[in-house]
C-alpha cells in the first residue's frame, strides 16, 4: 500500500469517521476544522505546549504533530468525549480552569495517567503533567484535582446574603471543562475567508509593493490583497489616545520585526497553502539610528517623574546608603491561546469576536481605523485564552474587520505562536539604578530611582508604565524624601506594552534589593526592617496621598512566625553543609488599583424581568481571574438575591453597559462597586415598591418576588409591571468611577483611589556547583481588604508567583530568536513550589464592601522575594535577569572573589 | 496533495525512497515544528505502519532498537542495566506526548547537537543500520552524526535500526540533563555514563557529553584515565579542564561556552558518584 488513500477511517470518541483529508494533515485541525471539535486547543503547533493533546488508543498525544494517517484506525478521543467526568468535576471544585485554554490538554492527559496510575503521589502526577503548559493557574490547582478526581458532590451555591466570601466556583467554568467554551479560534460561520498577514521578516525596514494583482493571478485560487491604501478610516490606533502611533498595516516602513505590512483573504484551503514568501514586496534595510518616531527626540515617549521632599539630601545625610542596579529583559505574556477571532457583518452592523481584554477600547480603536460609526461595530468579546495585559490593545481586529467590510464575508484569522510572539506586546526590558538611605534607627529617609524602559516601536502602553514606575518603586513604605523617574524609550524592537504590574514587577526587584542592603547594614532582620518603615494608616505615601486602610504591616506580620521558622529551618540546613545551599527571602508590594489620575468608569446593569429572569448585564471581561463570578458575587450579596439565580449577560458592546478594560487590576474594585451600587439600587426599587424595611428578604420564585420583614410579608407580581427598554420590569444602572486626581509636575497627587498590598516570602535552595535554583515554597500574606471569592483569589495568587518565578529564573523574549515556547521558557508543573496563601483583611474606605484588587499585586513581590532569597543563600547578587544557572553561578564566584 | 506513503513492509518503503525523493516521517515530533504549515511538506514517507521497524529486541551479539521505535518503547522496554541511561533520558525527552510519538531513531537523524538520546547512544557504542533497496550498510554513531543538523544518510537510503552490542551493555549506566527548567526543556548539558565495575576495579568506562558540541561528543581520554582505577572517589579523578578539553561548547540564549564545560564536567562527576557509590558501599 504505497498510494495516498482517498480516504482514511478512525473512531472518534467512539464514532466511526471516515475523511476525504490529506494524509499528511495535522490530526488537531482535522478534528477541528474537518469535524469540528474545537474543544481541542492549538497553542502553538510544536508540541511545546500540549493543549492539543489528545489520546490515541488511550495515549496522549499531541494533535498537532500527529499525521491524519498515523491515526487511520485507531480510537481518538478528545474533551468532547467526556461527560461530566469525576475529574472534569473535581476541576469545577478545586478552581483548576482560569482561563480554561489549557483544560482540556490537562484533562485528556491527565485521563490516560489516572487509567494508569488510579492513585499516584502529586509527584507522579506533576511529571505526567509537565508537557501541558498553562500560565494562568500555577499548576497547584490542577494536582489538586487530579489528586482528588474522585466523584464528589459539586459545592452548594450561597444562600442569600452569603455570597461574598464563599468559595464559590466559577460561575462560567462548565463549558471551560467540557471543551465547549468559545475562544478566538472556535467560531466560524459558514462562508468565511480565511486571512493571513504578510509581515515584515526585519526592522526597521522600507518596502515597496510589487506587483500584487500578477501575484494574485498566480495563485491557484481567489486571493483577496488588502493594504494600508485600503484601510477606509484613519491607519492609526493606540491605546493612549494622544500617543496613538501605531498603523493597523504599515504604509512604507516598518519598525519592529514581525510588523503587518499587507493581508491576504481567502478559502481557507487557498490561503492556507500560499507561499508568502513569494508575496511582492522589497524590502530595504533602513537607517537603525534614525528615529523611530521623527516628533520624538531622543527616541523619548515620555517620562514620569515622581519628587517629593530633597532625596539627594536625605542620602547625603543617612547613616546607612545602599545602591543598586538591575536589569530586566522583554518578558513574553505566553498564553496559550495565539490572538484569533472572526468578523461579519449584521446588516450594517459589523461584528468582531475575537480574543480581547478591552472590548470598548477595541470598538473605538477599529471603528476608527475603518471609517465606522463605533455604534456600527459591535463587539462580542471571544472567552480569553490568557490575556495578561497583551490583549488589551487591538492585535488583528481591524484586520478581520476590513476584510468582512470588503467582501461582505466573514473573515477569520488565528495567529501563529511565532507571528504572536513577535508581534504583539511584551513586559519592558528595564534598566534600573537605584540609591536609597536609613537612618541610624533603620528608618528609610530617601530613595532615589532611575529607569530606562525599552518601550518598543509603537507607544501602547508606555506612557502608563512610565507613569505608574515612579509612583509605586518606593514600595509600600514611608519615604519621606523621594525622586523617581522613568522613561519610556523607543526602539526598533517588540512593543512593550501592559503586563500584569506596568513596570512595576520590574521597579520592586531594585528597590527591594536595596531594602536587603539596608537592613544588613543596620543589622536588623529583614523582615522587621520593612515592617519598621511599612506604611502607615495617616501616612503620605510619595505622591504626598494620605492612605487609609493600608494593609501592608498586616501583611508582613501575618508572615513573622513563617519567616522566623524558614530561617531557621535554612539555618539546618545549611549547617549540615554539602553542594546546596539554603535561603530565604522576602519583598512585599503595593499596587493602585484603576487607571493612573484618569476616569476609569464602569457600568453595571441589573435587572428582573416579567418573568422573573434575574439578569446581569457584566460587562467586565473574564480572561481567566474571575470576573463573571466575583461580580455577581458581589451583587447578589447587595441585592440580597442568591448568586445562583443570576443569569450572566456579556460582555459584547450591543448588550452590556461599558466596564472598562480588564487591566489595573481594577475590575474586583470598580465594576465590583458598580455592582454593588447596581445591586443596592435594585433592592431600593424592590423595597419602595413593596414598602418594606431595610433589612428585608427578597425571594424570587417563578414570577414572583416576594419581600419579608418583621411586619409580614408582601408579594410583587412581575407580570403586571411594564417592562422598560431593555425588557425589564425592575431594573437599576449603575456607575461607579474612582475618585483620583492628576498628578502635578512633581508627580504629587491622588493618582489612585484604592491600593492593594502584599509581602511574599521565597524558600529555596541553590546547587553551589551548578548555578541551578530549586524554589521551595512561596508564602503569599495580601491584603484584600474583604475576601470576595477565596478559591478564586488563591487562584490568582499561585498564577501570579508562577509568572514571578518565571521572571525571575527563566524568561527571556529575544526577538527573531525565542519566538516559540521551547526557546521561550515558561515554568512548568515541575519548576513550582508549594505556594501558601494568607488572606490579610484591611478594608478600603472606598473599595465595595472593603475590598481591594489583586491581581496584578501577587506578581509584584514574587521575583524580588526568590532573588533576595539566592543572595541570602549564597551571598551572589544576581543583577541580570533571568536568573538562569550560568549567571547565578558567575554571581556566585564574583561573591566569593 | 503532496503523496504520503505509509507502507507496512520495509521493502515497501525501500522502494519508495528508490524511486523519488521524499521526507522520511515517524514520530514527527520534530518535523511538523519546522513548518508553520497545516500539512507536512511533502512527498512523505511514514515508517509507523511497519511492525517490523517498532521494538527493542534482542538479537546475536546485539541488541536492535528498530527504526520506528518509540521513546515510550524503550521506557517500557525490559533492558539490561546498561541501558537505565537511556531510558532516563527517555523519560525526558520533552513530555509523555512526546514520548509517546517521538522516536529514538528519529531523535538522531534530526541531529540536533542537544538531542537527548545521543550521549546515551554514544556511550553504548550504537551503530546505525541503513538499509536501500540494494544493500545494508552500518554506521557507528558518532560517524552517522557527522554534524549539527547533518548526518551521512545518502538518497534513498532508511535508517533502520539502531544496534548496541552486546559488548557495550555491560555495567551500569546514569543519564544527567540539565536545563533551566524541569520539563519540556532543551538541554544547556547532559551527560551519560556507563561504567563496568568488578572488583571495586572499573572494568570499562564510557562517558558521553551532549550539546557541548557541535555533535554529542565521547570523551575517550578521560575513559581511558578512569579505566583501571579503583571505584572509590573515581569522581575525584574527573576534572573541569580534562572534560573542556575534549568539547566546544557554544555561547547561546540558554548559556555560555564556559559554563557549559564546567557543567559538564560537574554532572559527569555527579553521575559517576551515582553509580560508584554503591560500589563504594560494598567494599
Amino acid at each position: 500500500m504505497n498510494r495516498a488513500t482517498a480516504t482514511i477511517s478512525l473512531t472518534v470518541n467512539g464514532d466511526p469517521v471516515t475523511l476525504p483529508a490529506d494524509p499528511s494533515r495535522r490530526l488537531s485541525e482535522v478534528l477541528r476544522e474537518g469535524l469540528g471539535l474545537r474543544g481541542t486547543k492549538v497553542g502553538c503547533d510544536a508540541g511545546d505546549c500540549g493543549a492539543c493533546t489528545v489520546l490515541i488508543d488511550g495515549a496522549p498525544v499531541c494533535a498537532c504533530l500527529t499525521p491524519l494517517a498515523q491515526a487511520g484506525g485507531r480510537e481518538v478521543q478528545t474533551v468532547e468525549g467526556l461527560h461530566a467526568t469525576a475529574l472534569q468535576q473535581a476541576f469545577l471544585r478545586h478552581g483548576a480552569a482560569q482561563c480554561g485554554i489549557c483544560t482540556p490538554g490537562m484533562l485528556m492527559t491527565a485521563t490516560a495517567f489516572l487509567q494508569d496510575r488510579p492513585n499516584p503521589t502529586r509527584a507522579e502526577a506533576e511529571e505526567a503533567l509537565g508537557g501541558v503548559l498553562c500560565r494562568c493557574t500555577g499548576y497547584a490547582k490542577i494536582i489538586d484535582a487530579v489528586l482528588d478526581a474522585a466523584p464528589g458532590t459539586p459545592a452548594q451555591m450561597p444562600e442569600a446574603g452569603h455570597a461574598v466570601g464563599a468559595r464559590v466556583e466559577r460561575l462560567d467554568g462548565g463549558p471551560k471543562v467540557a471543551g465547549t467554551e468559545i475562544y478566538g479560534a472556535d467560531a466560524c460561520p459558514e462562508h468565511t475567508l480565511l486571512v493571513r498577514a504578510v509581515r515584515a521578516p526585519s526592522a526597521p525596514a522600507t518596502f515597496t509593493l510589487g506587483d500584487i494583482d500578477t501575484w494574485r493571478a498566480a495563485q491557484p485560487g481567489e486571493v483577496h490583497v488588502f493594504t494600508a491604501r485600503d484601510i477606509p478610516g484613519a491607519n492609526i490606533f493606540g491605546t493612549i489616545p494622544p500617543f496613538a502611533d501605531q498603523p493597523a498595516l504599515a504604509e512604507t516602513r516598518a519598525r519592529l520585526r514581525g510588523e503587518a505590512v499587507a493581508i491576504v483573504a481567502g478559502e481557507a484551503g487557498v490561503i492556507e497553502a500560499l507561499d508568502l514568501t513569494s508575496f511582492p514586496i522589497t524590502w530595504q534595510e533602513a537607517d537603525a539610528g534614525a528615529l523611530v518616531h521623527d516628533n520624538r527626540p531622543d527616541n523619548l515617549l515620555i517620562a514620569g517623574v515622581v519628587r517629593r521632599g530633597d532625596a539627594e539630601a536625605a542620602l547625603a545625610g543617612a547613616v546607612h546608603v545602599a545602591e543598586a542596579q538591575a536589569e530586566t529583559p522583554y518578558i513574553e505574556h505566553a498564553y496559550i491561546e495565539p490572538e484569533a477571532g472572526v468578523a461579519w457583518l449584521e446588516g450594517d452592523t459589523l461584528v468582531i469576536q475575537a480574543c480581547t481584554q478591552a472590548p470598548v477600547m477595541d470598538r473605538d480603536d477599529t471603528a476608527r481605523i475603518l471609517g465606522l460609526d463605533p455604534q456600527k461595530l459591535r463587539i462580542i468579546p471571544a472567552a480569553a485564552g490568557g490575556g495578561f495585559g497583551s490583549k488589551l490593545d487591538i492585535s488583528l481586529q481591524p484586520l478581520i474587520g476590513l476584510v468582512a467590510l470588503k467582501t461582505g464575508r466573514p473573515a477569520r484569522m488565528i495567529y501563529t505562536r511565532a507571528e504572536s510572539m513577535a508581534s504583539t506586546t511584551k513586559r519592558h526590558p528595564a534598566k534600573m539604578t537605584g540609591r536609597a538611605g536609613a537612618d541610624a534607627e533603620g528608618r528609610i529617609t530617601g530613595m532615589i530611582f532611575d529607569g530606562d524602559f525599552n518601550t518598543g516601536a509603537y507607544a501602547s502602553w508606555g506612557p502608563t508604565v512610565a507613569g505608574r514606575v515612579p509612583v509605586h518603586a518606593s514600595g509600600p513604605y514611608y519615604t519621606p524624601n523621594y525622586a523617581a523617574e522613568a522613561r519610556a524609550i523607543h526602539s526598533y524592537q517588540p512593543i512593550s506594552g501592559a503586563f500584569r504590574g506596568f513596570g512595576v514587577p520590574q521597579a520592586a526587584i531594585l528597590q527591594e534589593a536595596l531594602y536587603d542592603d539596608l537592613a544588613q547594614k543596620a543589622g536588623m532582620d529583614r523582615l522587621a526592617f520593612r515592617r519598621l518603615n511599612a506604611l502607615q494608616d495617616g501616612q503620605a505615601t510619595v505622591c504626598g496621598q494620605v492612605l487609609q486602610g493600608v494593609g501592608i504591616a498586616a501583611c508582613l506580620d501575618a508572615l513573622k512566625a513563617p519567616w522566623e521558622a524558614a530561617l531557621a529551618s535554612a539555618d539546618r540546613a545549611n549547617a549540615e553543609g554539602g553542594r546546596y545551599r539554603h535561603g530565604v527571602g522576602i519583598a512585599s508590594c503595593w499596587y493602585g488599583c484603576g487607571n493612573t489620575g484618569l476616569p476609569n468608569p464602569s457600568t453595571i446593569r441589573v435587572g428582573i424581568t416579567a418573568k422573573g429572569e434575574l439578569t446581569l448585564h457584566q460587562g467586565a471581561t473574564d480572561i481567566g481571574q474571575g470576573s463573571n463570578t466575583v461580580i455577581t458575587q458581589i451583587c447578589a450579596d447587595a441585592l440580597g438575591l442568591p448568586v445562583g439565580q443570576f443569569r450572566l449577560i456579556g460582555p459584547d458592546t450591543g448588550l452590556t453597559p461599558d466596564c472598562g478594560k480588564t487591566s489595573a487590576s481594577r475590575q474586583t474594585y470598580v465594576t465590583g462597586k458598580a455592582a454593588l451600587l447596581a445591586g443596592q439600587a435594585l433592592r431600593a426599587r424592590i423595597l419602595a415598591l413593596s414598602n418594606m424595611a431595610e433589612d428585608a428578604r427578597i425571594t424570587l420564585t417563578g414570577d414572583t418576588l416576594t419581600v419579608t420583614d418583621d411586619r409580614g410579608e408582601r408579594h410583587v407580581a412581575l407580570g403586571d409591571l411594564e417592562a422598560d427598554g431593555h425588557g425589564y420590569v425592575l431594573a437599576a444602572e449603575e456607575t461607579y468611577d474612582p475618585p483620583t486626581s492628576p498628578l502635578d509636575e512633581n508627580g504629587q497627587g491622588s493618582p489612585y483611589a484604592v491600593y492593594g498590598f502584599g509581602a511574599q516570602m521565597a524558600e529555596l535552595t541553590v546547587d553551589m556547583q551548578l548555578g541551578t535554583v530549586k524554589v521551595t515554597r512561596i508564602t503569599a500574606a495580601h491584603d484584600l481588604g474583604r475576601v470576595v471569592n477565596p478559591l478564586l483569589a488563591e487562584g490568582q495568587v499561585e498564577g501570579g508567583v508562577a509568572q514571578g518565578l518565571g521572571l525571575a529564573l527563566m524568561e527571556e523574549y529575544i526577538p527573531g530568536r525565542t519566538e516559540n515556547l521551547h526557546d521561550y521558557l515558561i515554568p512548568t508543573t515541575g519548576d513550582m513550589p508549594e505556594v501558601k496563601s494568607i488572606f490579610v483583611e484591611v478594608p478600603d474606605p472606598e473599595g465595595p464592601m472593603g475590598l481591594k484588587g489583586l491581581g496584578e499585586h501577587v506578581l509584584i513581590p514574587t521575583a524580588p522575594a526568590i532573588l533576595n532569597a539566592i543572595r541570602h543563600a549564597t551571598g551572589a547578587r544576581v543583577t541580570k535577569l533571568p536568573a538562569l544557572p550560568h549567571r547565578v553561578l558567575a554571581a556566585i564566584r564574583e561573591a566569593r572573589g | 496533495m503532496a503523496a504520503y506513503h505509509r507502507p507496512d513492509t520495509l521493502q515497501g518503503a525501500l522502494d519508495v525512497l528508490a524511486e523519488r525523493p521524499v521526507t522520511i516521517a515517524a514520530g514527527c515530533t520534530d518535523l511538523f515544528p519546522a513548518t508553520q504549515g497545516r500539512t507536512l511538506t511533502g512527498p512523505v514517507l511514514d515508517i509507523t505502519g511497519i511492525p517490523a521497524l517498532r521494538g527493542v529486541t534482542r538479537e546475536e551479539g546485539a541488541y536492535r532498537i528498530g527504526a520506528a521505535t518509540s521513546w515510550t518503547d524503550v521506557i517500557r522496554a525490559e533492558l539490561p542495566p546498561a541501558f537505565d541511561m537511556l531510558k532516563q533520558a527517555a523519560r525526558e525527552v520533552g513530555s509523555v506526548q512526546i514520548q509517546n510519538s517521538g522516536t529514538v531513531a528519529g531523535n538522531i537523524c534530526n541531529a540536533s547537537p542537544a538531542a537527548d538520546g545521543m550521549p546515551c547512544l554514544a556511550a553504548l557504542d550504537a551503530q546505525v543500520e541503513i538499509a536501500t533497496t540494494k544493500n545494508t550498510r552500518t554506521l557507528p554513531l558518532l560517524h552517522f552524526v557527522n554534524g549539527p543538523r547533518r548526518t551521512a544518510l545518502e538518497p534513498g537510503e532508511l535508517v533502520t535500526a539502531i544496534l548496541i552490542p552486546e559488548a557495550a551493555t555491560r555495567g551500569t549506566s546514569r543519564f544527567l540533563k540539565l536545563g533551566a527548567r524541569k520539563y519540556l526543556v532543551i538541554s544547556v548539558a547532559m551527560v551519560a555514563v556507563r561504567l563496568d565495575i568488578d572488583g571495586g576495579t572499573v572494568q570499562d568506562a564510557a562517558l558521553s557529553v551532549g550539546a557541548c558540541s557541535a555533535v554529542a561528543t565521547r570523551l575517550t581520554d578521560l575513559e581511558a584515565t578512569l579505566t583501571g582505577q579503583p571505584a572509590e572517589a573515581l569522581a575525584d579523578r574527573i576534572t573541569d579542564a580534562a572534560v573542556a578539553a575534549a568539547l566546544s561548547p557554544i555561547d547561546d540564549i540558554r548559556a555560555d561556552g564556559p559554563y557549559r564545560a564546567h557543567a559538564a564536567a560537574e554532572l559527569l562527576r555527579r553521575a559517576v558518584d551515582d553509580l560508584t557509590q554503591p560500589a563504594r558501599a560494598a567494599a
